[in-house]
């Protein structure tokens, strides 16, 4: 039997999208990635470089990659809920 | 509407003129159009393709044009930018602002140019004939927009 007084410890899904250079290094434009529960940005870095390359390359520390959460910019302290879209952006190069 | 992503082309002149319209409070329109180059880091180059980020690229110009009317005294703006492939001699992007004078309108047209340039989620993708490349950010564009922040 469940206990229901236990802290809420489900694990939380976010949608990651791959933008311009880092779609073609990774291959793919997005994909589903499920945390342990309470996870920040920082802790989806973390997953991604732990696979080894092109992640771990193209996500190195000092890389000019920036994150946004839900279309904002977030710092790698910034929590993620359920279903949260995590965008990782390479500099950008508009105008 | 003040911030457009399209992949059409644009009529400066038209939009100029319906940013205007008969608002008689303007007397002075200062604009800025960016265009594509053939050749970037010493590489001819035969078309640029333009990405977004649907959703988080509208947010941040409309976010950029905010930041516009609180720091300068304007009366109205626009950007428009384009997406998809581009060729050499095509319009990229349109700002366009309107004021009293022209001292705000001059600051805030760059404002918005240099926090465009560093702030929006826009990426350009190169075709040389050594192949396709992502072209990489400028420092001088991050120290454009630093220059605000004094």
């Amino acid at each position: 039997m469940p206990d229901f007084h236990s802290p809420v410890t489900a694990a939380v899904t976010v949608k990651l999208v791959y933008l311009a250079r880092l779609r073609d290094a990774f291959g793919k434009s997005g994909e589903s990635l499920t945390l342990d529960a309470a996870p920040t940005v920082g802790d989806v870095i973390a997953a991604l470089r732990a696979r080894g390359d092109p992640w771990a390359r193209e996500l190195a520390a000092g890389r000019p990659i920036r994150v946004a959460v839900n279309h904002e910019l977030a710092a790698a302290g910034a929590s993620l809920r359920d279903g949260d879209e995590v965008a990782l952006l390479p500099p950008v190069t508009g105008g | 509407m003040p911030v457009r992503i399209t992949h059409e082309d644009f009529d400066a002149g038209r939009e100029i003129a319906t940013l205007r319209g008969s608002d008689a409070r303007v007397g002075a329109v200062a604009s800025f159009i960016g265009t594509v180059r053939d050749v970037n880091d010493a590489a001819p180059v035969s078309t640029m393709t333009l990405e977004h980020y649907p959703g988080m690229t509208e947010k941040a110009l409309a976010d950029i044009v905010a930041e516009a009317r609180a720091r300068f005294d304007i009366i109205d703006a626009l950007v428009i930018h384009r997406v998809g492939e581009l060729r050499p001699a095509d319009q990229i992007v349109l700002v366009a602002v309107t004021s009293a004078h022209r001292g705000d309108a001059f600051d805030a047209c760059r404002f918005v140019m240099d926090y465009l340039k560093t702030r929006a989620p826009f990426w350009k993708r190169e075709q040389t004939p050594a192949g396709a490349r992502w072209v990489d950010a400028r420092t001088s564009d991050d120290e454009a927009a630093a220059r605000w922040q004094k």
